[in-house]
């Protein structure tokens, strides 16, 4: 069974790039297309937590590293 | 953080809270994360200097929170080996893009890795002259539009892209030369092995070291970062490969 976890992604810091999205195994990622952060930029946000795996992958690609990432406990 | 779960993956701590200047997207704030997360990792946060390049990552020093030095554009080779030759003791690193280590600083490059000066290069190759608006670098793929060369590169009068990596890996004090990417998640974790690499054989004194990132440049290359992607892809791969061009024997290691 694939692990569970879930993202937080610091809306701040995000410049909306869409790496995190294409890179994403689940799609459990988007981009916020209908709101902006205080730079006037979409960011990025988790919209299926159910879905998160805690990969890392979102984490690793993120140049701005603006996500946190954490595994459910077993 | 939710009860029940644990912290796997955060920002390391020695790359500041600052918000960083690149454009979204640049691989240069992930190459800087990936440098910083090594840092954490193998704790030298107190031993390394870094020497700054003129170029896109002219403010490295805002982020990286280890010792810097700003050089003169295209010297930061010179300014790494008089640092390394002073404190032997200390890891050192110049961070540079293609318009300082393979267009103004080629002498100096050249040279530091003929002499096999102990430090690591990280070179960020992205095939043009961001910072400056975008124009035709050494790097600039054959064919590829920039604003000084409006109808592609054209090899006659311009010649061909140098291929750095390639070319100091001739040199028989260089230890070791790797060409690495991004692109990926996956790709992006040998970036940082790669980097993770060159500082233990620099702490070896097996020569100088030199990491070659296949960069891109959204800005620069008038595209959206995912597009970038694919044009590293279709482009620039089948032209600088990845891949390690230059390792240490293994009885050495």
């Amino acid at each position: 069974m694939p692990q569970k976890g879930y993202v937080e992604i610091s809306v701040e810091v995000c410049k909306g790039c869409n790496l995190c999205v294409i890179h994403c195994p689940t799609e459990c990622l988007a981009l916020n297309t209908s709101d902006t952060n205080s730079y006037g930029l979409h960011y990025a946000y988790l919209v299926d937590e159910d879905k998160c795996i805690a990969c890392q992958n979102c984490a690793v690609i993120c140049p701005d590293a603006a996500i946190t990432v954490y595994k459910k406990v077993a | 953080m939710k009860k029940g779960y644990e912290l796997i993956y955060k920002r390391p701590k020695t790359l500041l809270s600052k918000r960083m200047h690149y454009c979204p997207g640049c691989f240069h704030s992930t190459v800087h994360k990936m440098l910083m997360e090594v840092v954490e990792e193998m704790d030298i946060q107190e031993k390394t200097i870094g020497v700054c390049p003129v170029g896109c990552s002219v403010f490295a020093y805002d982020y990286l929170d280890v010792d810097m030095q700003e050089a003169a554009h295209g010297r930061a080779a010179a300014v790494a080996t008089g640092i390394k030759r002073m404190l032997p003791d200390r890891i050192v690193f110049s961070y540079q893009g293609d318009g300082d280590l393979a267009a103004i600083g080629t002498a100096e490059t050249i040279h530091a890795c003929n002499r096999g000066e102990n430090f690591t290069f990280i070179f960020i190759n992205n095939g043009i002259y961001g910072m400056t608006g975008g124009q035709m670098a050494p790097t600039t793929l054959e064919g590829q539009k920039t604003t000084t060369s409006p109808y592609g590169r054209k090899p006659d009068t311009a010649g061909m892209p140098i291929k750095m990596a390639e070319i100091v890996s001739l040199f028989e004090r260089v230890a070791y030369v790797e060409r690495v990417s991004c692109n990926t998640p996956a790709n992006a974790r040998k970036t940082k092995r790669a980097i993770r690499k060159a500082f233990e054989f620099q702490m070896q004194g097996l020569g100088t070291t030199f990491i070659e990132v296949a960069s891109n440049c959204p800005s620069g290359w008038k595209c959206t970062p995912e597009e970038s992607l694919n044009w590293l892809k279709e482009h620039v791969f089948p032209y600088f490969p990845l891949g390690v061009f230059k390792e240490p024997a293994k009885e050495k290691v």
